[in-house]
């Protein structure tokens, strides 16, 4: 039978309908809450397109059961972070850079960053490879990708 | 220039000028050189319509597939009618709305798509003058921002068109003129992406977000094994699954639909599905000696100069033989392929990120026995496919459900759904040998290259969902097209080249990224540095001394300079230490007729890891006229980073049933650790034609690192990918 459970995403308090408490936050995000931010690509936490925010830190929201997360925790997807209007720096940074080719890994890369950048303010471009060593990019936009996150991180 | 009232205006609004193509002349698909018959486009022929605001929309058959051509084609329109980009917008990929260009593939979209846009939208503009012309008073104008002034006075091409319609026809026999590059504003300057700010902010809708209201979401269980039956199904799990609707079994697909799609997920999971053994698939430890064994059907001969029996038969003449291969390797999108379809009132809309939705048009109204008009394809941005991957078996699988159900469903494929079944680069061989006169000079050249066979009609991929449910689809297993650049561009006296066509392949094949191209590139390149050490000559000077091209001549001189190459043969000397490094030089002239690229690897090779490294490569490129500077380089960049990995580390693991490799774990890809840094030199010729950039520059990668390995530790390395253990083999054996 459906349950009904409260979280906390981008600021707000959200109810949750749902009957396994082993789905993925991914779906709950995607298809209850319609953020198309955090993005489906392997299910197996390999990919890193899926990655959010949970009290700060980059998780992998298609291996995070629904169960594990409450309303005290705070949820941040890449739409929480910032917007077209008021982009956060991460995200203006990826524009300044032109740092897209398709873009489906670019939520991964700028939420894994993000939370990269609040212990790292002044990282090293090997210091950013290595924290982006688990996010998987096949258009080959690499170089770019390290450049929008030292901008960043040059601007912070 | 025949004006007259549209026929379209009632899709159009009132108040339209609208481009077509004649009917009666050739259809563009006929200009693209697909290989395919040429359709006459009766029902969609409009390239481009400005409406009585001014505004223009683009009708585009070719998209975006993530390249960032929905900005270069607008910059090439808005530059030929003189008005502000944004005032254009694009449509793309429709099959009700769009013309049929062709698939969007081969690097052709700015070098066809692009072109016939031009042309549009260059009609569009010499009628609007010549209206404003009568309306004016003067033949001397000029146009700026979609206002046309002349004599004291304006008009914009919103008040021109006012109320009424236009139509063009666009004769492809009487080309119009087009504005000269040198007043150029628009065209040659880096325009930034307009889908990147969505992008980043997680507001753009991919495939993956599309949706459709009242749509289910449906998901398919695999067969253990590619020819497997179905024997037996046991769905009783799903009556603990709430949001489950419908098992639905067609002869050998089987597929769960559910109203949300965790259930469908989860749904998929607890069918105990039943399958024959089926063990269609090659020992994979002997793929090669399965190749060479493959019946040939056809020998294909792409170039043939001189005698090269004859010649390498010579007194004195030194016989030099290679054999290279190339792995079976898979796409990998990021994102696996997803589709919705829809069947209403007898007639099924189709969503999807494929890159050629005429061609999936022809495909699903085959599969349901639907005339033409009964299906509607459209195009949806997914994930960067680099090829035909799994998008248009998605669709099939989304409308094989949705017909069983009766209602909108949602297909979105899983990791291993993606890795397992979408269709693979086909293994390659290439045997390589030469002559040499006692001076070091190349007296015969001979390449034979084994590779699946072209079909007539072979650019149609089937669809799996046919397939297992044993639907009408087409009986094709070629991707066409793959002969390319085997035929080289160096003037031997005597040159042989024969693709052998073989029956059969494991894999359904298709194109990935540069496909044939790359294969048939490496092993030339790699073959000409063979030679090279061979006449112990400078590599790139060898390069020089047999071509004749004088762009190609420029762009290795521009090279040599930009990468710093110092002359001297290869492999270098007094190479020791743990880690070797060397440099590798190579080249294509893109099926010999258009884009040029160079490039220079930099490896290192650790002796004892055996693994090597790519710190850097040098890029020196020539596509002709350059519509997009910084979009360009990111294609560039992208070709380089993708085909590293290619190179490195990539290749699809099978047992005798099915794919192995269904994860990033078995089919790992290269990180950002591993990254190249690339060093890029554009050579922009803004009074030429533009040629593709989207795969060219990959062709040379895989030879540039491996020429680069035997400069540093004087192995040749022959079989792509190039993994620590066939490096350590090869050491022990030089």
């Amino acid at each position: 039978m459906a349950k009904t459970k409260a979280l906390t995403v981008n600021g707000k308090q959200v109810s949750i309908n749902y009957d396994d408490p082993a789905m993925p936050l991914l779906y709950v995000l995607r298809d209850n809450l319609g953020l198309n931010g955090p993005r489906f690509g392997c299910g197996l936490g390999q990919c890193g397109a899926c990655t959010v925010h949970i009290d700060g830190k980059a998780v992998r929201s298609c291996v995070t059961p629904l169960s594990t997360v409450d309303a005290r925790q705070k949820v941040v997807t890449l739409e929480g972070l910032g917007s077209p209007e008021k982009p956060h720096a991460l995200q203006k940074a990826f524009i300044d850079e032109q740092a897209v080719q398709c873009g489906y890994c670019v939520n991964g890369m700028i939420m894994q960053s993000a939370a990269f950048l609040t212990k790292n303010k002044k990282p090293s471009d090997d210091e950013i490879k290595d924290a982006l060593a688990n996010n998987l990019c096949r258009c080959g936009t690499h170089a770019r990708i390290v450049r929008a996150v030292k901008r960043a991180s040059a601007q912070a | 220039m025949n004006i007259q009232i549209s026929r379209r205006d009632a899709l159009l609004g009132s108040g339209a000028l609208i481009v077509s193509f004649s009917l009666a002349g050739p259809s563009p698909r006929a200009m693209a050189q697909t290989g395919t018959k040429p359709v006459t486009l009766t029902e969609v022929d409009s390239f481009l319509a400005i409406d009585k605001t001014g505004n223009v929309t683009i009708y585009s058959g070719k998209v975006d597939v993530g390249t960032g051509v929905s900005t270069a084609l607008r910059q090439i329109v808005a530059e030929e009618l003189d008005v502000p980009f944004e005032r254009t917008k694009l449509i793309q990929g429709d099959t009700l709305l769009t013309p049929d260009q062709g698939k969007t593939w081969a690097s052709l979209t700015i070098q066809i798509g692009g072109m016939q846009l031009r042309q549009a939208a260059a009609a569009a503009r010499q009628a609007l003058v010549t209206e404003a012309a009568k309306r004016l008073g003067t033949d001397q104008l000029t146009v700026t921002d979609g206002v046309i002034s002349g004599n004291g006075k304006k008009v914009s091409y919103g008040e021109l068109i006012g109320g009424k319609s236009f139509a063009i026809t666009l004769d492809p026999k009487q080309p119009v003129k087009e504005k000269a590059p040198k007043d150029y504003k628009i065209v040659g300057k880096s325009h930034p992406r307009v889908d990147i700010p969505a992008k980043v902010t997680g507001r753009f809708t991919y495939m993956q977000d599309f949706k459709v209201p009242g749509m289910l979401h449906g998901r398919v269980v695999r067969p253990a094994a590619i020819g497997a039956k179905l024997e037996s199904v046991d769905h009783s799990a799903l009556k603990s699954i709430p949001g489950t609707v419908e098992v639905v079994r067609e002869g050998n697909f089987l597929g769960v639909v559910a109203s949300n799609e965790w259930d469908a997920i989860r749904g998929a999971a607890a069918i105990k599905a039943t399958w024959s053994k089926s063990e269609t698939l090659p020992d994979q430890a002997k793929l090669w000696d399965h190749v060479r064994a493959t019946k040939v059907v056809k020998d294909e001969v792409t170039s043939n100069t001189g005698d090269t029996a004859e010649a390498m038969g010579k007194d004195g003449a030194k016989v030099i033989k290679a054999t290279y291969d190339f792995a079976i390797q898979t796409h990998g999108s990021i994102g696996p392929s997803c589709a919705i379809a829809e069947f209403k009132d007898g007639a099924l809309t189709s969503w999807s990120a494929s890159q050629a939705p005429h061609d999936l048009h022809k495909q699903l109204a085959q599969m349901f026995s639907l005339p033409l008009d009964k299906v509607r394809c459209i195009y949806v941005e997914g994930s960067g496919c680099f090829g035909r991957n799994g998008h248009e078996d998605a669709a099939a699988d989304a409308a094989l459900l949705a017909k069983a159900v009766d209602r909108p469903v949602r297909v979105q494929w899983s990791r291993a759904d993606e890795h397992g079944w979408d269709p693979k680069g086909p293994p390659t061989m290439m045997d390589m040998q030469a002559s040499m006169d006692p001076q070091g000079n190349v007296t015969a050249w001979e390449g034979t290259f084994y590779m699946p066979q072209q079909t007539p009609n072979g650019f149609l991929v089937p669809l799996v969902a046919a397939t297992l449910s044993g639907l009408p689809a087409a009986d094709h297993i070629a991707p066409g097209n793959v002969f390319q650049d085997s035929a080289i561009p160096y003037k031997f006296a005597n040159v042989k080249t024969v693709c052998k066509r073989l029956e059969t392949t494991p894999f359904r094949p298709s194109w990935i990224r540069t496909p044939g191209r790359m294969q048939n590139t490496y092993a030339n390149e790699c073959f000409m540095d063979e030679l090279a050490a061979a006449a112990n000559m400078d590599p790139l000077e060898f390069h020089r001394k047999y071509l004749d091209d004088k762009r190609g001549l420029e762009l290795l001189d521009r090279l040599a300079a930009f990468a710093k190459w110092a002359k001297r043969p290869s492999p270098q000397k007094g190479s020791s230490g743990s880690v070797a490094k060397g440099r590798g030089i190579s080249y294509v002239k893109y099926e010999l007729v258009r884009t040029y690229v160079g490039a220079v690897a930099e490896v290192e090779v650790d002796r004892s890891t055996g693994v090597i490294r790519v710190p850097k490569f040098y890029v020196v490129h020539d596509c002709g006229q350059i519509i997009n500077p910084d979009g360009l380089k990111n294609q560039i960049e992208g070709c380089v980073m993708q085909t590293v990995s290619r190179t490195l580390i990539e290749e699809l693991k099978f047992d005798r049933s099915h794919v192995t490799s269904l994860d990033w774990e078995t089919y790992p890809i290269l990180k950002f650790p591993q990254m190249p840094e690339v060093a890029i030199e554009l050579i922009d010729r803004p009074n030429e034609k533009p040629w593709g950039a989207g795969e060219p520059s990959a062709a040379v990668i895989p030879s540039a690192i491996s020429n680069a390995v035997f400069d540093a530790t004087g192995m040749r390395l022959r079989s792509v990918p190039y993994t620590p253990a066939k490096v350590k083999t090869a050491m022990q054996a030089a």
